[in-house]
């Protein structure tokens, strides 16, 4: 369904990305772990629109979708909850997941998509008027997510969801993450958390210095040797 | 000593100014309070609307409602062109280069207000009556402005917090990328944002033509208090700015005549300058 | 870099040798935009010592007008010669400085606030020269009260030459004090001031003294400027000398010359001088508001396209094909090895 071929990107004179593919089938869930630096977000970044890849194409649903701006990936089904939550710190809740529902044809679903988002995360239902960054970093996560369930997508990027977070709290939200997967969204989450979204995939990437370096199936992976790799950077 | 009456006058004066400086600074908190986009033309196209209404009504004999909606259509227009023309090349760039390119247009609206129509000053005349409350006069022409611009505080304000494309253009201003991500295009909440708040100065023009003349160098007497309201009001805070208003006309208009004209600007100034050390969030600051 | 400096030489050479350039009937004309070229690079390559570390003012009129002011009044009512009158103004406006940056400053007020207060500054001190009309002549402005022909100790002169002599000499001592700032341990600390405040504090940098040092030596070089520009005109008038309108039109020059580099000020100055006088010519009396109209145009259309100034962007050009014969030097060079 998402497909990233030979994509090259960075910043500048900085090149965070070379050459990198990848591919995310429908309803699958796939991982890209790897050391701090490895272009993790970067990659993320560049599937959600936020920055044009030099080389390289794009491909989602049958749709061309390189060099696009990021309004206009995300119309296309592409949800991105970026690292560090990105919420609307002023807005309410309730107000931070309208805006998550800009797009008309999630706009003309609110009411039912507001009613998943808040069955799935009753926290939210619960601080539905209190300004976003006010909240803890377990509820922010939580409302990061449903914010992006609420442009109704067909894959959800999640950029980093453990950081910051307590270990019970990962835990839980991992949880959540698997039932939200189980509502039959498809996942692409980066995450340094390896031995976690090992767990919660289907397959995963190894990403180093801007490369893949390996590519597997999660439970296959599990193996102390990759866990290593990941850690270490080898 | 002087008398009180004269003070009393002055203080309803004061009110009735405010009113006109609410109308001019709401506008500008859109623009710049929220947004944080500095047009400092801005009390220039409130000029521009106040000749529109002017050459229909004076000139071409549009009735004044007519030629109200003209000048909130004109607004609108004029905001929306220097959004795209001005800003929009501009918009990564210092704020300071947004400052001189918009001083850029002030400088060229005024020189082409000349130009066209020279330094006369033009006024529409409207009879409408003026009542007298205790030896203290308040013409229509003055109270209906100040009606007009607390509906417009409240108008605005239920237009930010409640309708969704206001929410949009407050979030677009706490984090422009987070909002793209949520399908919205920065630039057309932009764009939007800036007809409203040319719609605003279109408003303003609309009352401020039947109170006062309109010259090439209109904007030059209300632009730096219309940015001084916003700031003291606390940026984006509809409620502050017009509060703002209020505190900073009553003294100028006090000021006016315990001394002169011009030591009561002065003294509503300082008054900015001192509350900017103190406050600078502004009189209603939230804690955050 | 010696092709630069040859050039200024040069450029040095034919300012000092003027007279013996045949200008017929124009000299006074052209000894007359010569000096307000000089006279407004000064005050600019002054704002921009404070400009070039995020400190944007928008109120340098303030200075400006004490400058002139001070002058102009101590002489007009009491027989103050203006060489004593610009120190007294300098000083004045120095403590002006300090009023009003010291609480900025320690109350940490940047940005847009800075520049809303530097306005509003400005500002005020338009409206307080109005205001005292009894004896500042308010609006209609003040006349320099004539010393009855050419004299040192009243600084007045029928012919314009020692006034260009003048300005251009005060242009060199205040791109001087330029380029001492630009090498002087307090650039590094200013920049890391602008760049991060908090930063810079917790490194041991006293934030609010270097903010504080470096604005009243900018108040007080505008000063200077506005003391020297009464005199050489021998008029002022708060339109011109303070408020809004002039203090934009000082940013504007150094902006749009580039404000981070030396002759970045005088560059900008001269063109938008240049510029416009040439329209003042062009359209004269004829169309009243026509120059100003293209002048305003080209202002908004420079800032579109060269956000880094000309002389800015010039100078970046140069250097990036400068760094490409370099390299194109070192390849040959390994090449041949």
């Amino acid at each position: 369904m998402l497909e990233l071929r030979a994509i090259s990107a960075g910043y500048g004179q900085f090149t965070a990305l070379w050459d990198v593919s990848l591919r995310v089938g429908r309803g699958e869930a796939v991982a890209v772990v790897g050391p701090n630096g490895a272009g993790k977000t970067t990659l993320l970044r560049v599937i959600s629109g936020l920055i044009a890849p030099r080389a390289g194409a794009l491909t989602f649903d049958g749709a061309e979708l390189t060099g696009r701006p990021a309004h206009h990936i995300v119309a296309h089904g592409i949800a991105h909850v970026p690292e560090g939550r990105r919420l609307f710190p002023a807005l309410t809740v309730a107000d931070n997941l309208k805006m998550g529902a800009f797009l008309p044809a999630a706009r003309a679903r609110f009411a039912e998509s507001l009613e998943r988002v808040y069955a799935l995360f009753p926290v939210l239902a619960e601080r539905r008027a209190q300004r976003a960054g006010s909240m803890s970093g377990g509820e922010q996560q939580m409302l990061a997510i449903g914010r992006a369930l609420m442009s109704r997508p067909k894959i959800i990027l999640l950029d980093e969801p453990s950081m910051g977070l307590a270990p019970v709290m990962v835990l839980r939200l991992f949880d959540l993450i698997r039932r939200v997967r189980e509502e039959g969204y498809t996942i692409l989450v980066v995450e340094q958390n390896v031995r976690q979204v090992l767990k919660l995939v289907d397959r995963a990437y190894l990403l180093e210095v801007g490369r893949i370096r390996t590519e597997g199936r999660a439970t296959e992976l599990s193996e102390q040797d990759f866990v290593r790799k990941a850690y270490m950077g080898v | 000593m002087i008398d009180p009456i004269f003070l009393v006058e002055a203080a309803v004066n004061g009110v009735l100014l405010g009113g006109v400086i609410a109308l001019l600074a709401l506008g500008l908190n859109l623009i710049f309070g929220v947004l944080d986009i500095v047009w400092i033309a801005y009390a220039d196209l409130v000029m521009l609307c106040m000749y529109a209404i002017y050459f229909l009504v004076a000139v071409h004999g549009w009735p004044i409602w007519a030629a109200g909606l003209a000048s909130l259509a004109v607004g609108a227009l004029l905001g929306v062109a220097v959004h795209l023309l001005i800003i929009s090349p501009i918009l990564t760039s210092p704020p300071i280069n947004q400052l001189l390119a918009t001083g850029g247009l002030l400088f060229f609206v005024q020189s082409a207000a000349t130009l066209f129509w020279t330094t006369d000053h033009r006024s529409v005349r409207l009879s409408l009556p003026s009542w007298e409350i205790g030896g203290i006069f308040i013409p229509a022409t003055r109270l209906i402005p100040f009606g007009i611009s607390i509906l417009a505080v409240i108008g605005l304000y239920l237009f930010l917090t409640r309708t969704y494309i206001g929410t949009a253009i407050r979030a677009v201003s706490q984090d422009r990328e987070a909002m793209s991500l949520m399908g919205a295009s920065p630039q057309r909440i932009y764009v939007v944002t800036s007809a409203v708040g040319g719609l605003m100065a279109g408003l303003a023009g609309a009352l401020l033509i039947f109170q006062y003349a309109v010259h090439p160098f209109f904007g030059g007497q209300f632009g730096p208090l219309t940015f001084m309201v916003c700031v003291l009001g606390g940026l984006g805070n509809m409620v502050g700015a017009f509060v703002a208003s209020f505190i900073m006309s009553e003294v100028i208009a006090v000021g006016g005549v315990v001394m002169s004209t011009e030591m009561g600007y002065v003294i509503a100034f300082v008054i900015f300058i001192v509350m900017m050390f103190v406050r600078p969030g502004g009189i209603l600051a939230r804690r955050q | 870099m010696t092709r630069g400096r040859a050039l200024a030489g040069v450029l040095l050479l034919v300012l000092l040798l003027q007279p013996l350039i045949p200008l017929g009937g124009y000299r006074q004309y052209v000894l007359h935009v010569a000096i307000q070229i000089f006279i407004w690079s000064f005050i600019g390559s002054a704002w921009s010592l404070m400009g070039r570390f995020q400190l944007v003012s928008l109120g340098h009129g303030a200075f400006l007008g004490v400058g002139a002011y001070a002058t102009v009044l101590l002489w007009n009512l009491y027989g103050v010669t203006p060489w004593l009158g610009a120190v007294a103004g300098m000083i004045l406006a120095g403590l002006l400085a300090v009023v009003v940056g010291l609480p900025c400053f320690r109350f940490r007020v940047v940005g847009h606030y800075f520049g809303l207060v530097t306005l509003a500054v400005g500002e005020v001190i338009r409206l307080l020269i109005v205001a005292e009309r009894d004896w500042t002549a308010g609006s209609l402005g003040l006349t320099l009260r004539s010393a009855g022909g050419d004299s040192l100790w009243a600084l007045q002169y029928g012919s314009k030459q020692v006034f260009y002599y003048g300005s251009l000499a005060l242009l060199l001592v205040g791109l001087w004090i330029w380029h001492r700032v630009d090498r002087s341990m307090a650039r590094a600390a200013l920049e890391s001031i602008g760049e991060d405040e908090t930063a810079a504090a917790s490194v041991g940098i006293h934030v609010t003294r270097f903010k504080l040092g470096i604005t009243v030596l900018s108040a007080a070089l505008t000063a200077l400027g506005g003391s020297l520009y009464a005199q050489a005109i021998a008029y002022v008038n708060p339109e011109t000398l303070s408020g809004i309108g002039v203090s934009l039109k000082i940013v504007f020059a150094v902006v749009l010359g580039g404000m981070y580099t030396l002759l970045g000020p005088l560059v900008g100055t001269a063109l938008t001088t240049a510029l416009a006088e040439f329209l003042r010519i062009l359209f004269g009396l004829k169309l009243l508001g026509m120059a100003d109209t293209i002048y305003g145009l080209l202002l908004i259309i420079f800032i579109i396209f060269l956000p880094d100034g000309i002389y800015g962007s010039a100078r970046a050009a140069l250097d990036r094909r400068a760094t490409r014969r370099a390299e194109g030097a070192s390849i040959t060079a390994k090449a041949s090895v």
